[in-house]
């Protein structure tokens, strides 16, 4: 395949570096520097994929991120759907399949790195072209801290694709002292290939970094392919350009017809002839330029047509003297298609246009002739990148001189520069962007001299455009106008709009949804202001700022999950939390649950065990002999203070002042509104100390909520909160006999019941010389001890409470053993039974809520809905057949024969199977549940209905004999 | 026996993986775990008389700057700042019962609190000229020597965990104390960020 | 992502702070006292306005101190910043957005 339209000469390509690649399984040849795009166009492929709806041939429109047409899947180790030809840089080997509008996800896991970086600046710049690189210059030159981000390999933005000078010289001398320049400023940092895609709150802006798909798909070592920059900067310089925007009018969507600008990137930048025999279309002064540029190129220019009856002189004189016929007042109203030319090329492409002058009100008022091409170059006008800008909150405002929507209010500490904000010469983008970046540093705390913009000779401020937002049919109506397309990837046309229309709708965010303009993969960069002119006009307003726009969401383009989610997959997915004892558990097989974000062993599954056998041991061993659990997650608070005892009373419903010194307390909290908010067991150190406990996944909100009220509510009380969660292991030991290895690893310590009753606590020695406090605390109901050491402590003590256990058989148990056996009991947990609504008098725990002392929450027991008798109740619930498991979640009615709708009673809030009852049982809120005790409930499941009889909560030692040994 | 042979840090099984992912040269970054560092939660009304006894006792006055550090002493203190009424006393291995007792005995009875918290939390070192990437891949604080340098701490997140930094030179070098149950956690986030540092910087 | 000035630290990512609703909702002195209608008006019903709002946020990660803003709802705008700590007052200077 030769390079059939790669131009001699030129371009910023590497004519030394050949790089191969394949599109659609065709195998090609571009050079290093060539997009997917360029190299396609090169080898005279155009169309890239049918589009989505309509299956219509599409080629290649645009040079960049506003690419309607040419999406493609890339291959690779996990190929990546919906990139644009446009951005894609080539690299030796890459392989490409056009896509039809959809992409489809690479079911493959994706193992390249990606990663993200936050970082602070006074200056952040976003674009470097011409206003850009002068924004970045001279708030650089401040000494402002400053980053430039800029979407493609090289800085230069537009001036990539031009021809113009600067100071006297090409422009791109200029660019590459700007950079020489910037890379000598300590503190301004250049981002290349870098783009920005969302712009948030108090100038928190997203950058989306390519840093190793240029040079292949496969992961380089140490280098994530792709990296999210997090930037929070002072001031703001939105320098993002303009895009061209498309016109509407009859077969405008056929392979060939290209934007004007993109059409001088590729003849300039690339060095690649998009076509021999070129018409151009526009509104305005800019595709002059890409006239002559073609002809300098050698191409021919068939036709230039022009909107506006009297085009600036000079630019007709220039393009006169350059052998093109200039046409005025008129515009394309349709195109032929014909096949490729030269034949071979590919397929269906445009193969003439129809040219008509049209009247003030864009109606056809002449003759029409057609003329031959296989280009139509369109400049349909500039639409300013307003995408951020409008992300941040700023709003836009419509003019007329320009046909444009500009930068308006600015939201937050933000500028706009150069075209994204309307200026679209290159002296007065030069000019803007020296101006802005100066003024940002200095509102950034870094005045700057303001140097004056380097001179560009030949240029001025472009004339005013003539927009045709619709270019009529050469038949019919609006509602016939079937291929007038205003949004290529959705296929939507002007009779689609007129549709909307016609179906009563006015504004542009219906008619968007209706049609779905500019909801495809480039949500409307090409074709949002477009639709907005074609619905003006339909809707016959004065102007298309009337209508307005639809907003811009971010991001600005397509961005990967895997970017977003970067390092935070996998085993970094989460904090993931664990105890001193962890290495021990491993080694011991635990199989582990999640508890919040700890780590905790579930079970110690024998060899071949299943978990049920594994937790009918483990609950044997803590009811018939001795057990031990690493409890050393619970969250621990050290409450200090003179007002310790009073500020405890006043968050727990029960009493905690008048605690005896070394002894504990369980307690419940509430929130105002009544509601359980946590429990736990307090003890109390001294008179001025004490140390309470939260359950395990909800200690650092507890903290929170007693900060809360003894900062904003009572910051009379003194009193001190430190946490100490991670501060202790904690060793729990188990079951009748757990009082001999108490006793043999703290052989200070009397251990029987009168020296060391229920609910108290004793500092010790351990035999081991470790300091320990050691308290008798049962969440099981048997004889109970929880050896507290500080946690560099926690895995010897562990191992030596092990040794001690072992003539005695002592048995680790995890998680649900420690569930099977506090259900046993009737004890809730806290998040689990409970669920936000639940009381404590719900869960049946009147016993626990003072009535001689005010503490939060105590007003609600009051209101009516607290009080009413019909409220959901903790109860036991023990299933007809005992062999049989109630799932956790399964709602409950009172008939076994239901139909829809029925009336759930209440659901299963905890179901175990229990080796000391020899049969499952359940825990369950049931409304009025303790009044409906013999009662039989029904859970209608998938696999049938579970009969089962409400109980007592506590199914096990009711009298509570045991807790002493 | 002592007890100290039962003493485990949480990452001193750890200290040759550290090592060896540690690198050195111009972008080179190292981790090591700085066991056992006697740690003091102190909370008191800094303007109170207890906090000039208890500046004379420890040889070096509480800041009261947010988030900067004092350092001095017999013990070779260190003071961090952790809120408007509340420090962190660091010192050697060992330290904390005397210093503990010195600063019970200058609280007296004003109200306020001294809390032992040196297992609660150990310390990771992170030095070297890349230390501060690393960082900034996971923690949203602006640390450009302008706003953050020696002397500095904070309470933040890295990586969703809660540390509290204090730079502790201009290498950079930093000290992380991190909860223990958050370590292990966090060493694996931080060799993972430290990765990119043991090979060559991406061609230009 | 807000960035939000705490008094003691300054700026921080909203990430570090915890949200605690609208500010100056002082819990009654004696509910017992209050009717039910009273109570429930306290514990269910806030302002949401268009505009400044003052709201209370913790700085979770960080200080652990409450403190008061007020933010514009539309903007996000932050437009002050209080600390109701009590050493606020008297020597150590909070810094404000």
């Amino acid at each position: 395949m030769t390079r059939s339209h790669r131009l001699p000469y030129g371009g910023r390509v590497d004519r030394s570096a050949p790089l191969r690649f394949t599109f659609d399984g065709v195998e090609y040849t571009g050079l290093r520097g060539d997009t997917l795009a360029s190299a396609l166009l090169a080898n005279g492929v155009l169309d890239v994929a049918p589009s989505l709806y309509g299956r219509r041939p599409r080629g290649i429109a645009t040079a960049g991120v506003e690419e309607p047409n040419a999406l493609v899947q890339v291959d690779g180790p996990c190929s990546e759907p919906m990139r644009l030809a446009t951005t894609v840089e080539l690299y030796e080997g890459l392989a490409a399949t056009g896509l039809c509008g959809l992409g489809r996800l690479d079911p493959t896991p994706d193992e390249t790195v990606h990663d993200k970086m936050h970082i602070h600046t006074d200056v952040l710049v976003v674009g470097a072209g011409p206003a850009g690189l002068g924004a970045a210059l001279t708030a650089g030159r401040s000494g402002a801290r400053v980053v430039l981000v800029d979407d493609q390999p090289e800085p230069g933005g537009s001036l990539l694709a031009g021809r113009e000078s600067i100071d006297g010289r090409p422009a791109l001398d200029w660019v590459a002292d700007a950079r020489t320049e910037l890379a000598t400023q300590t503190d301004t940092r250049i981002l290349t290939r870098s783009t920005a895609i969302g712009y948030h709150d108090h100038n928190y802006l997203l950058v989306a970094e390519h840093r190793t798909d240029h040079l292949g798909p496969h992961p380089v070592p140490g280098i994530s392919r792709r990296r999210l920059w997090h930037i929070r900067a002072r001031r703001v310089v939105l320098a993002t350009g303009a895009h061209e925007r498309p016109m509407v009018f009859a077969g405008n969507d056929l392979p060939g017809v290209m934007s004007a600008a993109a059409v001088r990137a590729y003849v300039n930048r690339y060095a690649v002839l998009p076509g021999r025999r070129a018409v151009v279309l526009t509104t305005n002064d800019h595709a002059y330029a890409t006239a002559l540029d073609l002809v300098a190129a050698g191409a021919q220019v068939a036709a230039l047509v022009d909107t506006r009856p009297k085009p600036p002189a000079d630019l007709v004189d220039r393009a006169r003297g350059a052998g093109i016929e200039v046409v005025t007042g008129s515009a394309v109203v349709g195109t032929r298609c014909g096949t490729a030319v030269p034949p071979g090329d590919g397929g269906a492409r445009i193969a003439a246009v129809r040219i008509a002058a049209l009247d003030a009100e864009d109606a056809i008022s002449g003759p029409i002739r057609e003329v031959a091409c296989d280009l139509l170059a369109v400049s349909g006008g500039w639409s300013p990148a307003v995408h951020l800008w409008s992300q941040s909150q700023g709003t836009t405002r419509y003019e007329d001189e320009q046909a444009a929507f500009v930068p308006a209010q600015a939201a937050q500490d933000v500028v706009s520069a150069g075209s994204a904000r309307g200026v679209l010469d290159l002296a007065g983008c030069l000019g803007d962007g020296f101006a802005a970046g100066a003024a940002a540093a200095a509102l950034a705390g870094f005045p700057a001299a303001a140097a004056p913009p380097p001179p560009c000779s030949g240029d001025r401020p472009p004339a005013r455009p003539r927009p045709v937002w619709i270019v009529p049919g050469e038949t019919g109506g609006p509602a016939d106008w079937h291929d007038h397309y205003v949004d290529l990837q959705r296929d939507a046309t002007v009779a689609d709009v007129q549709r909307a229309i016609r179906a009563g709708m006015r504004s542009v965010e219906h008619i968007k949804r209706y049609t779905t303009i500019g909801t495809a993969h480039d949500q409307g960069k090409a074709s949002g202001v477009s639709a907005t002119g074609v619905i003006a006009r339909l809707l016959g307003a004065r102007s298309p700022g009337d209508v307005g726009t639809t907003t811009y969401r971010g991001p600005y383009v397509p961005t990967s999950f895997a970017l977003l989610a970067g390092r935070e997959r996998g085993a970094l997915f989460d904090p993931v939390r664990t105890t001193s004892v962890q290495p021990w558990h491993v080694d011991h097989g635990a199989v582990f649950e999640n508890v919040g974000q700890w780590k905790r062993p579930r079970y110690y599954p024998r060899p071949g065990e299943s978990m049920a056998a594994a937790v009918e041991r483990e609950c044997r061993a803590a009811r018939e002999g001795v057990a031990v659990m690493d409890a050393g997650t619970l969250g621990k608070i050290d409450v200090i203070g003179p007002d310790a005892g009073e500020f405890l009373n006043r968050v727990y419903t029960n009493a905690f002042a008048k605690l005896a010194v070394g002894s504990a307390r369980y307690g419940v909290m509430c929130r105002a509104d009544g509601m359980v908010l946590d429990d736990g067991v307090t003890l109390r150190l001294a008179d001025d100390h004490f140390i309470t406990t939260t359950t395990t996944g909800n200690a650092a909100a507890v903290l929170d909520w007693l900060e809360e009220w003894l900062q904003t509510e009572w910051p009379e009380l003194r009193v001190r909160l430190t946490s100490v969660t991670e501060q202790w292991a904690t060793v729990a030991v188990v079951g009748p006999r757990s009082r001999g290895v108490v006793a043999a690893l703290a052989p200070d310590l009397d251990v029987s019941n009168d020296a060391f009753p229920f609910m108290t606590a004793r500092r010790t020695r351990l035999a081991s010389g470790v300091e320990a406090r050691i308290c008798r605390i049962s969440f099981s109901g048997e004889l109970a001890f929880e050896i507290n050491v500080a946690s560099w402590y926690g895995l010897a003590t562990w191992e030596s409470v092990i040794r001690a256990g072992e003539p005695l058989d002592i048995t680790p148990y995890g998680t649900e053993t420690m569930h099977v056996l506090r259900a046993e009991k009737g004890y809730p947990i806290i998040g689990q039974d409970t669920d936000g609504t639940v009381t404590p008098q719900d869960l049946g725990m009147e016993w626990i809520v003072s009535q001689r002392k005010q503490f939060i929450g105590r007003r609600s027991f009051r209101r009516a809905d607290t009080a009413r008798g019909d409220r959901r109740q903790l109860v036991g619930l023990l299933p007809v057949d005992p062999a049989v498991l109630l799932p956790e979640g399964a709602q409950l009615v009172a008939d076994a024969e239901v139909s829809p709708p029925a009336k759930a009673l209440g659901h299963v809030t905890s179901s175990y199977r229990s080796a000391a009852l020899g049969r499952t049982f359940a825990l369950a809120l049931v409304t009025g549940g303790r009044n409906r005790l013999g009662e039989t409930v029904y859970a209608p499941l998938p696999g049938g209905v579970i009969a089962a009889t409400i109980t007592d909560a506590v199914l096990y030692d009711p009298k509570g004999t045991r807790r002493d040994g | 026996m002592t007890a100290d042979t039962l003493r485990r840090s949480p990452l001193g099984h750890l200290a040759d993986v550290l090592a060896a992912h540690s690198t050195g040269g111009e972008r080179g970054v190292r981790l090591r775990e700085v066991p056992f560092l006697a740690q003091l939660d102190l909370q008191l009304h800094p303007h109170g008389p207890a906090a000039q006894r208890i500046a004379t006792a420890l040889g070096t006055p509480l800041p009261t700057a947010p988030n900067t550090v004092t350092a001095g002493g017999p013990d070779d203190l260190q003071v961090l700042w952790l809120g408007p009424q509340e420090w962190l006393v660091l010192g050697p291995d060992g330290s904390a019962p005397t210093t503990a007792g010195l600063l019970r005995a200058a609280l007296a009875d004003e109200p306020g609190s001294v809390v032992d918290v040196g297992a609660n939390r150990t310390t990771l070192e992170l030095a070297g000229p890349a230390a501060r990437h690393v960082l900034e891949k996971g923690c949203a604080l602006d640390l450009h020597p302008r706003v953050f340098g020696p002397g500095r701490c904070a309470q933040t997140l890295l990586g969703k965990v809660n540390v509290i930094l204090h730079q502790v030179d201009a290498e950079p070098a930093y000290r992380l104390l991190v909860r223990g149950s958050f370590t292990q956690y966090l060493t694996d986030w931080l060799l993972d960020a430290m990765e990119e540092y043991r090979h060559p910087p991406l061609p230009a | 992502m807000l960035l939000i000035a705490c008094p003691w630290c300054g700026e921080r990512d909203e990430l570090e702070f915890h949200y605690g609703g609208q500010a100056h909702v002082a819990h009654p002195a004696d509910p017992e006292a209050l009717s039910d209608g009273e109570w429930a008006e306290y514990l269910f019903v806030r302002d949401n306005p268009k505009g400044p709002f003052a709201e209370r946020w913790s700085h979770a990660a960080g200080c652990r101190r409450w403190f008061s803003v007020v933010r514009h709802t539309v903007t996000h705008r932050i437009l002050a910043v209080q600390s109701n700590h009590p050493t606020a007052a008297d020597g150590t200077k909070p810094v404000t957005a």
